[in-house]
């Protein structure tokens, strides 16, 4: 479905893993450069986290967010994934129409 | 920006088939007759993929036409070397959007072995996704899997059909 593709993460979050990809943050700083308050930061953070698209480590008393590296892996596997099907039905159209 | 944001360089996708087709069918199925293949439920087209166009020349467009003929960039052609070798660009950057600054490369080989073609593909330069391409993570994550559950069946249907 288009929209398999197409609905992606909410747009803040998007911003927010664009801006850690760039240099890894505390919340505060997050908040501080984007139009979005702490509290929704913080609640987008949770859902990337969960998703293992960011991840956290305390430095002395701040919590910073990097971008995830593991996440890259995902979509190349997705992608492995999904030339594997591909190359399948390929395969199967090429054989096709070839005795034809 | 500083540089200090964690990169991480994927390793190509390779792909090596033995396909029971001469060189230039093989050649002219994948790249002339592309949308005969292709996995209709992987569309960026609202109203359904009719067919995927891939213009047999440098430079020419890599795009799908919808059942309303809309038509959706996919990204373009670097080299069309029939019946040997095809190179596309695939611009669809993490957000599965047209991106023209966005490049990723998708290279097919197409070697005779006796009647039947050896298909050697890769997709390479993905860490062009870079950052962004986290954010199609947690899609994949929540809705993907029973996606590609669907698809499978599907394909398992028609390829056996």
């Amino acid at each position: 479905m288009a929209n398999q593709f197409a609905a992606l993460a909410e747009p803040m979050r998007a911003r927010i893993v664009e801006t850690l990809g760039r240099r890894p943050m505390a919340v505060g700083e997050l908040a501080a450069l984007l139009p979005v308050t702490r509290p929704a930061v913080s609640q987008h953070l949770k859902v990337l986290k969960e998703a293992r698209l960011v991840c956290d480590h305390a430095e002395g008393t701040r919590r910073i967010y990097s971008i995830d590296p593991a996440g890259l892996g995902a979509i190349r596997a997705w992608l492995d994934r999904f030339w594997d099907q591909s190359l399948a039905a390929y395969a199967t159209a090429a054989e096709r129409e070839d005795s034809q | 920006m500083n540089a200090e944001a964690q990169r991480i360089s994927p390793a190509p996708i390779r792909k090596s088939l033995r396909v029971r087709a001469g060189q230039r069918k093989a050649f002219d199925t994948f790249a002339g007759a592309m949308g005969s293949w292709w996995l209709k439920t992987h569309s960026l087209v609202e109203s359904g993929q009719k067919d995927v166009i891939i213009e047999p020349r440098a430079g020419g467009r890599w795009y799908e036409i919808g059942n309303d003929g809309s038509e959706k960039q996919w990204g373009r052609v670097l080299a069309w070397e029939a019946p040997g070798r095809l190179l596309l660009a695939w611009q669809l950057n993490a957000e599965w959007t047209y991106d023209p600054d966005f490049e990723t490369t998708v290279e097919v080989r197409f070697t005779p072995d006796g009647d039947h073609t050896i298909v050697d593909f890769e997709h390479r330069d993905l860490d062009g996704f870079g950052a962004n391409a986290e954010a199609v993570r947690g899609d994949y994550d929540t809705g993907m899997d029973g996606g590609w559950q669907q698809l499978l069946v599907n394909y398992q249907a028609a390829a056996e059909s």
